[in-house]
This record gives structure tokens, sequence and C-alpha cells, in this order.
């Protein structure tokens, strides 16, 4: 199995006449995603992307494709507008791509998306690579700009077994991913929950999900300097989580006060350090690897796959 | 993005938070001449950097008369100020602030943040002012009050109220304080900031409620709205190689070790640092080249690490997504012929065209002899520290 996303999920983009959502729709198409259609205000009408339909508005491209899920390429400036767009037209999971929005705009959007009409609506990202459920022979779903070759289907993991994997950092999950596949373990769903510092799904949303999922025998949870949700995670898996939990916390040698790429990648006025986040998720029962390139075999030895 | 004490305080006047009299100078004279101009017995002389702890290295002074106001600038102008937070050689002042003296009855703290959690800003106020906030949190946290504020709608006055009660305010005070409080939520909301504090406000012997010192940071991803505030950047104050970064789009974050990192992906790159330190090397730079980098923004980031006279090796590690392998082996290439590599490079490249990079590569070998290629993280890691400390 997997979570929130598989081949039935039909995929809109939002930008998709632009160059990145273009050149991104084309990918996911090809990885076998059910692409439907897309949306730039004022080229409804117009084809993009190998014959897709291109719409004025989402409400449109729902009604005319049933689409629920949506992959947003819009500008920073416009972004937020988007995922309010997409939510209002009753999308199940928005997936924000853009880096660079504001973070004020973000506080509205979720300030919004509280509201109890919204309390089915997913938001993943902003700022993140996305969400992709691997499947085997053109039948996964990627939602987004990961690579999606190097991703290795439940049916075809060597090792019989199949994790999960949450990430605030996009390059840092192909890591993971890769060195997992290497180990033969599969991946059920890898979810890049975003770098900013307000954001759509979090860790423990995923956790969640992949908890109750049959198939994930572990998750991999990629977490990096700044606020306190790997400690929030912590606390939670400690209580709840029934499956191994291996972690990596990016940052251990980034200077306080400095903004390391992410947003949301700060340590500031004594909070956010890595070490607090690792001391907390090994009190909450992780295993958490010292170094980023052993996260596979740590993953792997936890589910007793040699 | 950061701004001067002097700038914060304008907008802090500008937005209604009251201030007491000061001059901008940039001469011992003109300090003189705005000791007198303010009239105040006492008068105070801080030097206008963006980095914090400027008491405690000397850049904060009291002065009673224009003849000491003009040899306390002359002192400061004259030499770097070292702070806890500068590098260890210091930064130039170029300019000072000369303020009106006040005589102070208490001292408060008053702050606004991103409360990341709650999605939302919080105001953060304590009755111990003066003294940074993250020492009162951990001494007497029951002395800070913290409110989250609606993204939309500001400080509701429900809110200030009950900030108010808590710190003890009374009277007309009390009133001036609740101001202060709705004025400086609609600065941080009108300006996207990230950060305001003030520290510390003061209440006056004679009843009046001022802010004394202020600093207020920018979300970066909303300069593009706010061209007032982006128009108050001062590159002087950042450092250079930093500046150039930015030019190209490149994130980039000066580091004291000797390896140049050139990495795609935010995450990827703080995890290169960690695992060079794990293997007892020591990282000289943060760099993300983002993944829309071209050939030319990469070679323009290898030009900068190794423009870093402390750089005793590079390492690169790619995982190619977006950002193709190809691209970067290709800027490796021109940088070699065009910079040339004469320390220890260590490339590690996965992911998206690694074989047409790995052949790009191999075809150049020739021509940049310092070059070693490994095979994946750990290797890359052991080789560059390894080559770095030979």
């Amino acid at each position: 199995m997997s979570i929130l996303v598989d081949g039935q999920t039909r995929l809109i983009c939002q930008g998709i006449t632009g160059s990145a959502g273009a050149f991104h729709t084309k990918q996911c198409k090809d990885y076998g995603t059910q692409v439907v259609g897309g949306v730039t205000p004022g080229k409804g009408g117009q084809k993009a992307v190998d014959d897709l339909p291109v719409f004025n508005s989402c409400l449109e491209a729902v009604s005319k494709t049933g689409a629920d899920a949506t992959m947003i390429f819009v500008p920073p400036a416009f972004a937020a507008d988007a995922i309010l767009e997409a939510a209002d037209a009753g999308i199940r999971i928005i997936v924000a791509i853009t880096e660079g929005i504001a973070v004020q705009d973000m506080m509205k959007v979720k300030q919004t998306l509280s509201l109890p009409r919204y309390k089915d609506t997913i938001l993943i990202g902003p700022n993140c690579p996305g969400i992709i459920t691997p499947g085997s022979a053109g039948k996964g779903c990627k939602i987004g700009i990961m690579p999606g070759y190097i991703h290795k289907a439940p049916a075809d993991a060597e090792s019989g077994k199949s994790i999960g994997i949450i990430s605030r950092s996009g390059t840092l999950t192909y890591e993971a991913v890769w060195q997992a596949a290497k180990c033969g373990l599969g991946q059920t769903t890898c979810i890049g929950i975003g770098g900013d510092p307000v954001r759509g799904m979090n860790f423990i949303d995923c956790l969640e999900r992949f908890n109750a999922d049959e198939q994930t025998a572990g998750v991999i949870m990629i977490g990096e300097i700044g606020g306190s949700d790997e400690e929030q995670a912590a606390a939670w898996i400690k209580t709840n989580m029934k499956k191994p939990v291996c972690a990596f916390i990016a940052g251990r040698t980034a200077p306080p006060g400095r903004r390391m790429g992410h947003a949301g990648a700060i340590i500031s006025g004594g909070q956010g350090g890595a070490e607090a986040k690792i001391e907390a998720l090994r009190a909450g029962g992780c295993t958490v690897a010292d170094s980023p390139a052993t996260l596979g075999a740590t993953m792997a030895a936890a589910l007793g796959v040699k | 993005m950061n701004i001067h004490e002097y700038q914060a305080r304008s907008l802090l006047a500008k937005f209604g938070v009251p201030v007491p009299a000061a001059e901008l100078v940039t001469t011992p004279d003109e300090a003189a001449a705005a000791y007198e101009k303010l009239g105040t017995r006492v008068a105070v002389v801080k030097a206008q950097v963006h980095a914090g702890g400027r008491g405690k290295g000397g850049g904060v002074k009291l002065v009673k008369s224009a003849n000491e106001a003009r040899q306390v600038a002359e002192a400061i102008l004259s030499k770097p100020l070292v702070t806890p937070q500068t590098p260890s050689g210091g930064v130039p002042v170029r300019q000072l602030l000369v303020a009106a003296g006040v005589d102070i009855e208490k001292e408060f703290y008053l702050g606004m943040a991103v409360d990341r959690a709650g999605a939302c800003p919080v105001l953060i106020a304590s009755s111990e002012g003066g003294v940074e906030i993250e020492q009162v949190a951990r001494t007497n946290p029951q002395a800070i009050v913290r409110v989250r504020i609606d993204p939309r709608n500001g400080l509701y006055d429900y809110q200030a109220r009950t900030v108010a009660f808590q710190l003890g305010f009374q009277g007309d005070a009390f009133k001036q304080f609740c101001t202060a409080m709705k004025c400086l939520t609609k600065l941080f909301l009108a300006t996207d900031a990230s950060l305001a504090e003030i520290n510390p406000l003061v209440l006056t012997r004679d009843g009046k409620v001022l802010a004394i010192d202020a600093k207020i940071n920018f979300d970066d991803n909303a300069l593009y709205r706010q061209s007032e505030i982006a128009a108050m950047r001062d590159e002087r104050e950042e450092n250079p190689a930093e500046v150039r970064a930015r030019k190209h789009e490149l994130s980039y974050i000066s580091l004291q070790g000797d390896i140049g990192c050139l990495v795609n992906g935010a995450g990827l790159a703080m995890a290169t640092m960690d695992i060079i330190k794990l293997h007892g090397g020591e990282p000289a730079n943060f760099l993300d080249v983002g993944g829309g980098a071209t050939e030319e923004a990469v070679t323009e980031a290898f030009r900068i690490i190794l423009s870093d006279g402390n750089v005793k090796g590079v390492l690169v590690n790619i995982f190619g997504g977006i950002a193709k392998c190809d691209t970067i082996a290709s800027a490796i290439v021109n940088a070699a012929g065009e910079v040339g590599f004469k320390v220890p490079l260590v490339v590690r490249l996965e992911g998206t065209n690694v074989d047409k990079a790995r052949q790009i590569l191999e075809q150049a070998k020739a021509s940049i002899p310092t070059m070693i290629v490994a095979d994946d993280l750990t290797d890359a890691a052991r080789k560059i520290t390894a080559a770095v400390a030979a």
C-alpha cells in the first residue's frame, strides 16, 4: 500500500505553461502519474505537455477532469493564492513546489485552511520536492520534482520490506531513497514536507499515516536545524509509533543565527539546534544516524535486513 | 535581511512608537555638534553595525559633554569593533548614532517573532528588559509573556490589555504601552518583518514609554514587495563573498574551516558540512547551488570558493534531481580551465545524467590533475579530509 497518493490519483499542474511546470508535468506523466490537465489563468482552451487540456481555473479543471491532486509551480508572489484556489475547488492533495513564498502569506493560508470546510484538504510544502508512491512498470504516482528512477516499488524490493520517508530537504531525501534502494528496501511513499518555517503537513501527520499503513515496515525521518518540529515528532513517536524510525538531523555544524539555504533552517535565540533534536529523537526511541551516508544501512539494520 | 539600529528607530517612529531624539553622524566633530544640538546633559554614542553585543565590545558609551562626545566618537571610529558576534578581527564602524539620554524608571523587553508551530506572529514581552531575552527565558521564564497574533487582524485590544496588566503598567503609562504594542504589531505585519525587538523599552521618570534600542530583521522572501525596506540594505555590513553569491542566486555562507563545499540542495549542503566534520575536517563554507543551476552560476560558485584564502581542498557533492550532473561536470571543467584547481578537488556525483557527467570528467582528467573521483558520500568525505590533511 501507500499513503495519500497512488495510481488512481488524478493530477493537475497549476502553472503548467511555465517552463518548470511543463518540464515536471512531463516527467510525472512519463513516470506513470495520471496527469489530467493543468491551470494557467488566461490560457484556458489551449493544450500543453503532450496534448493536456489547460483550464482558466482550478474549479473548471476539477469539474472537467475529476482531478483530486494538484502540483503548484506558480511564482512565489502568486503561490499562496494558487494554494487557496486549489483548496476552494475541493482538491484533496495540494503539493506546493514553489520556493520563496513570504512567511506571512503562508500564515494566512494556514489560517484559512484551518476552517472546517477544509478539514479534508492536505497541503504538502511549500518549498518541497513533492510526494511519490513508487510503482513498478509505470504504475506509480510521482507528484513533484524528484528523480523518479532512483525509487524502488515495494514489489521490486529484494528484501521484501518497504519503508516510508519524510524529509524537510529535497536532495537529502534522494540520498536516503538511493541508499535504501541499494540496501534492498522498497519505498511505500516518500514525502518532502519542505524547508519553510510555516508549511502544510508536518512530521506527525505523515508518521500517523505510515504507522497505519500495513506495507510500511519502518520510516526514515530527515530533519534539520530550526524550529521544534522534530522534538514534537519525537514525543509523538515515543507514545504512538509501532515501527522503527531512523532519523538524521542536518546542520550539526551550522553556525547559530544564519539561515542555511532553507528559510526555516536557522538556529535562533538558542532554539532549533541539531543536538537538542538528536537527543529528543533518541529519547523517543529513534535510531539517529551520525552520518548522512548511513541512512539506508541504519534503516536496514533496524529492520533486520542484511 | 538585517538593518541598522538607526533605521529600525526611524521605522518605529514612523509607525508611532516614540523614540528619544538622536542624530546619525560619521565624524567626531559631527558627534560633538550632535551632543550640543540634542541639549540633554547625558547622551549615548552608539556604533552602527549589524553585529549584536555592541555594548560588550565598547561600541556604546555615555557622554556628558561635547568634548567627551568627540573623544568617544574618535575612539570608536578609529578601530574595528570586536563583539562576541563579530569575526575575531572585528568590523569597521562607519556611522554613529548620538542619542539623547533619558532618565529611566524601569526597563522592559518588547519583541515580535514568527511562531512556527502556531503559524502566526507572536508578541513577546517581559518586565526584565535590557538583558538578552534568551537569558531571561533560562533564568526567569515566568517573567516572559507570549501572545499569538492574528496574522490578518493584528493585536486585539484585549490582548494588549492582558500583556500590559501582566507587566504591571498603570495609568497613562498603561495606555502608552498598549499603543506601543499595537504600533509594533502594525510595523511587523506591514513590513514583512521576521523579528522586531525593542530592548530595552523604558518607562522614564517623567512617565513616558520610549524605545531605546531596536533590532529588526525582514523576511527575504517578501523583499520583492517591500522596496522601501530593501533599499535599507547596507551591503558593506555583509561578507563580500556572500553578496557576490547572492547576485548569482547562489546560497553561500562563509565559515572558518579549510574545505570548500559545492552542493545542490540546502539539506544536503548542511549534511555535507556535517560529514566533513565527522571525518575530522572543517568546512570553509555552506553552498547550495540550487536546482536550476546553470553552468555559469556553478563556475561562479567555484570562483567564490577558491577566492577564500583558507581553502585547502574542495568537495563537490551533487545528487542530481532537477540539477543535472553533466551541467556540474562541465562547470568543473570550465572552472579548471579558467581559475585552475591548485588544491585537491574531490567530486561525488549521483543522480540525473551521472553517466554523461562521468564521461565529461574522464575526458578532462589530464587537465585537472588534482581531481579525485569518489564513489559515495563516505568515500568523498574520507578522500577530501585525507587530501587536505596531507
